[in-house]
């Protein structure tokens, strides 16, 4: 590939597999799910391409425990499904949380409880974000908006995962999976050759063994552990929170929205504009992280704090320890499989606005 | 931390004529009196010290009482999520082929809860290796009824013994596994006397070398006893075995070098 950077258009689906592959990625485990099924389509193409390796697991629950041990050599590994296939991920994503290996995931979220349906969602904010399985762990959490970022954020995560040594989850939507935008792509680059000290292989050259376990049957040793998480986790916060933000620096209404339905925001904002009310948009990228504080910063000033999500409400939890009483919150909620559209937004923007924001 | 054994000095006139397999730790295991889990553990270590493979193998630990294998074999070892042995091993294969992997799972583990990764991992003929424990009965979590309880017999949620009309049949692995093409090598023993132990040494080292020359899936089922969960006395245990699992598990190759059939251990 030439090294001047050109656009191509790609499915979301297809950015996120290059993505991963530019990034390093030389292994992928997966089972067909729609709305994610052109990723293990395109990794089937092009893995071998370069050096690595696709392989159908016989179930999500095989996939992820391939990821596990895959990733536990220290090579770049990664598996992707949508919403009923990542809750099956869940016992391996905690066992990989406990062991400290490092994944990418990619969520490509559809519409439930049980099988729901195909339509785009963010219903899976709650399992990714409060996810990651059983137990005491998190799941660093990033979600999309764009292809590009789509794009960007898988290529990125392998070096934020082994950062950490933790799992990385992408949230996307069966929407973003699906459409087409130009896609700036990098040359396809190498994982980094430095030696994992972690990683397994046997004890080449007669070095000390090393173990890959959650294990930890004495009550002290777990509770270290445990800490050791969360104070990796402080780091992560410290770290990695990212957000966009955009719109009015006086604003009246505060939007809280991720993924698609930001993208259907910053339509509707240029409409309350026109109709003399003022807005900013809050648009977190890292979900764990959750980027608490430019949003309790911006609803000191907005009496109203209007969460667009694709769930019933999952984010507004999030969205509401941040704002506090400071601000009103309200929520529209996207749901059945479908988008909202930005007149819809614009209607709720202008609603909570007249409906009146926090008690003086 | 590497495990060595602790120095002895060897007194004047005297040879020493046995010592621990290198591929075992110093760590003393964790198993009742009289089960077969530290006989297994240390055939499948002399094995290892006799092919020289330790310095390129990776022990899969399973859930269940053979959960510390990490602790017993000097030797790189992932612990995994219940059952998930196989799917583990064929990520560890297919990123690092020249490692040599083998699962220890119990029959829960592998028969119950595990049996598509093992039937899926078999299938694919992936090159690695299992050593599947069955004694017929739940261990660590208190002696409940296991996919491979037999028929009648009494544990913890079969109290009035295995009910076939509510529970179902046992499932017999290497009969299950041995219709599969990609299965390589496929032999079920059981270690309660010492010719029968060294016959099993033989199919572990079977299903290693299977496993160096690239040649596919293995796996090696150990006929074994839980005297705890048994409510016997060892020696029962042995006897309660040979009465009641070998006539349904019977001993012998089941499959090899890809040709399925019958072959009778001597």
């Amino acid at each position: 590939m030439s090294a001047e950077p050109k656009a191509i258009l790609m499915k979301g689906n297809e950015a996120a597999a290059e993505g991963a592959i530019a990034g390093g990625c030389r292994y992928f485990f997966g089972y067909p799910i729609t709305p994610q099924n052109e990723i293990p389509h395109y990794m089937a193409e092009h893995m071998p391409q370069v050096g690595g390796v696709y392989l159908q697991a016989e179930s999500e629950v095989a996939a992820i425990n391939m990821v596990f041990g895959a990733a536990s050599t220290g090579a770049r590994v990664m598996t992707s499904s949508s919403g009923p296939g990542i809750a099956l991920m869940q016992e391996g994503l905690s066992y990989m949380i406990g062991a400290r290996v490092p994944c990418l995931v990619v969520n490509v979220c559809r519409g439930g409880p049980g099988l729901g349906n195909i339509g785009t969602s963010q219903s899976d904010y709650w399992m990714a974000t409060r996810g990651g399985g059983h137990g005491d762990g998190r799941c660093i959490t990033f979600a999309p908006a764009t292809v590009q970022e789509q794009y960007d954020l898988c290529y990125e995560s392998f070096d934020v995962a082994e950062r950490y040594r933790h799992p990385v989850m992408i949230l996307s939507e069966a929407a973003l999976g699906q459409m087409m935008e130009p896609v700036f792509v990098r040359p396809r680059g190498e994982a980094p050759k430095d030696e994992k000290p972690w990683a397994l292989g046997g004890r080449r050259g007669g070095r000390n063994r090393r173990v890959i376990n959650s294990l930890y049957a004495q009550p002290d040793d777990l509770a270290r552990e445990n800490r050791v998480l969360a104070e990796l986790y402080e780091q992560v916060t410290r770290e990695q929170v990212r957000w966009s933000e955009k719109g009015d620096d006086d604003p009246e209404v505060l939007i809280v929205a991720f993924g698609i339905p930001a993208r259907c925001s910053e339509t509707a904002m240029e409409r309350a504009a026109a109709s003399g009310v003022r807005t900013r948009l809050v648009r977190p990228i890292s979900l764990f992280p959750f980027p608490h504080e430019p949003i309790r910063r911006w609803a000191k000033v907005a009496p109203h704090t209007l969460v667009v999500e694709g769930s019933i409400g999952q984010m507004v939890d999030d969205v509401r320890m941040a704002v506090g009483d400071q601000s009103k919150v309200s929520l529209l909620p996207v749901l059945g499989g479908l988008l909202t559209t930005p007149e819809e937004i614009a209607h709720e923007i202008q609603r909570v606005y007249e409906e009146g924001g926090r008690a003086p | 931390m590497p495990e060595t054994q602790p120095p002895v000095e060897i007194p004047e006139g005297m040879e020493v004529v046995a010592t621990r397999p290198r591929a075992l730790t110093d760590v003393p295991f964790t198993y009742c009196p009289g089960c077969t889990h530290g006989t297994i553990h240390r055939l499948i270590a002399e094995v290892i010290d006799e092919l020289g493979l330790d310095d390129r193998t990776v022990a899969i630990a399973p859930v269940g009482c053979a959960v510390w294998i990490y602790e017993f074999y000097a030797l790189d070892a992932i612990q995994v999520p219940h059952g998930r042995a196989p799917a583990v091993g064929t990520g560890i294969k297919r990123a690092s082929p020249d490692t040599m992997v083998f699962t220890y799972q119990g029959d829960g583990d592998l028969a119950g809860i595990g049996l598509a990764e093992v039937t899926h991992a078999a299938a694919r003929g992936e090159n690695l290796t299992c050593f599947f424990i069955n004694n017929a009965v739940y261990g660590m979590t208190q002696g409940q009824m296991a996919p491979t309880t037999l028929p009648g017999q009494k544990t913890t949620t079969s109290p009035r013994g295995r009910d076939i009309a509510r529970d179902g049949h046992p499932i017999r692995v290497c009969e299950l596994l041995s219709t599969l093409d990609g299965a390589t090598y496929v032999e079920r023993v059981m270690v309660t006397d010492p010719k029968a132990i060294r016959h099993a040494k033989r199919a572990i080292r079977r299903a290693f070398e299977v496993q160096m020359e690239g040649r596919g899936f293995s796996l090696v089922e150990f006929l074994s006893i839980c005297p705890t969960w048994w409510g016997k006395k060892p020696d029962e245990a042995v006897e309660w075995l040979r009465e009641n699992m070998m006539p349904y598990y019977p001993l012998g190759v089941f499959k090899s070098a890809g040709q399925a059939g019958g072959e009778q251990a001597a």
